[in-house]
């Protein structure tokens, strides 16, 4: 399946989960961020949320800024 | 002459701060420098931007986090760079999540990019919103009186108006503009953006603002370390002459020196 990650399109695994998505992306333990379809998908939550076609995901964390 | 001020200490939700400087973490080389700016600073409340992760690229690289720790200092995340209400709305709740549920949040709408005039519109319907949904919003604005007062009437912990546009450094632009806001105020006013160097600190302090929030006039000076130092000093002259109370201003000399005694 497809999904959009930060505005770019990604080929996906069936079934992948949030959680999953965040350890392909080399992302576990770092301090992010995830939004689902414009929802926030909180910490407690990544592992059971699964993504689907098409959906739209954010992932953000903290940069400098003023 | 008898209008001695009291000192009342700095809080914002709840918490008392001891240092009345807010710093940004933007602009900086590198985030050694950040760090050591931040330290020499004395602030505690610091403001960071949230932004895409970039995927793939670099994933070793520290994080701000993990150099402004969260344990360490109060993170203010800004909604810079949003254009609209929904866009800053949106990037709060990423915020909160990401800081475990934290509600400070430094909302700015922005209006056009040559100015970075903030879109009051804008603005006052994201308030709106974030209020609703628990955050403790601390907003930046004009320098327009009425606005500042309807920010701090819908619930707004802190009003901030800009005292000059965002990374001019042009100092405090309109004092009297913010005399009026202080004047009204009913919740904290903190000048954000304008300040080019300490002595716009001290006169942003001198004219009674609570606090004073800055990233540029630290980030891009010479010596950034060095300028966060003398901030810090600015903010503290300036409370302290703000509490002390001015003497009045005169047309004409007043000897300092006593008459009586000369040699003549």
């Amino acid at each position: 399946m497809r999904i959009q990650l930060n505005g770019e399109p990604l080929e996906l695994a069936d079934g992948q989960t949030v959680a999953g998505l965040i350890a392909q992306l080399d992302l576990v333990g770092r301090r992010v961020a995830v939004e689902l379809n414009l929802d926030i998908v909180p910490r407690s939550q990544h592992a059971s949320t699964v993504l689907a076609e098409g959906d739209r995901v954010e992932v953000v964390h903290a940069i400098g800024g003023g | 002459m008898s209008q001695v001020r009291n000192d009342k200490p700095f809080t914002l939700a709840g918490r008392t701060y001891q240092s009345r400087l807010l710093v940004g973490t933007g602009k900086y080389q590198d985030l050694e420098q950040t760090r050591v700016a931040i330290e020499a600073s004395g602030a505690e409340i610091v403001t960071v931007a949230v932004r895409r992760t970039n995927i793939g690229q670099t994933p070793g690289e520290p994080n701000l986090l993990d150099v402004i720790s969260p344990d360490r200092y109060t993170i203010l995340p800004n909604t810079a760079g949003c254009y609209d209400a929904a866009e800053a709305v949106r990037t709060c709740r990423l915020a909160r999540e990401l800081l475990d549920g934290h509600n400070l949040v430094k909302l700015e709408v922005l209006a056009d990019q040559k100015t970075l005039f903030p879109n009051v519109i804008e603005t006052i319907k994201a308030a709106e919103v974030l209020i609703k949904d628990g955050f403790d919003v601390m907003v930046y604005t004009s320098d327009d009186p009425i606005i500042a007062r309807q920010l701090a009437q819908m619930g707004c912990i802190a009003v901030m108006p800009l005292a000059g546009l965002i990374g001019t450094g042009l100092g405090i632009c309109n004092p009297y503009n913010l005399r009026i806001i202080l004047e009204e105020a009913t919740v904290p006013v903190l000048v954000d953006a304008g300040v080019g160097t300490a002595s716009d600190a001290t006169i942003a302090m001198e004219l009674g603002c609570e606090a004073v929030l800055m990233n540029s006039a630290i980030a891009h000076a010479q010596n950034p370390v060095m300028m966060a130092e003398a901030m810090k000093y600015a903010i503290e002259a300036g409370r302290l002459a703000y509490l002390a109370g001015r003497m009045p201003k005169k047309l004409y000399a007043s000897a300092s020196s006593p008459l009586e005694g000369m040699i003549r």
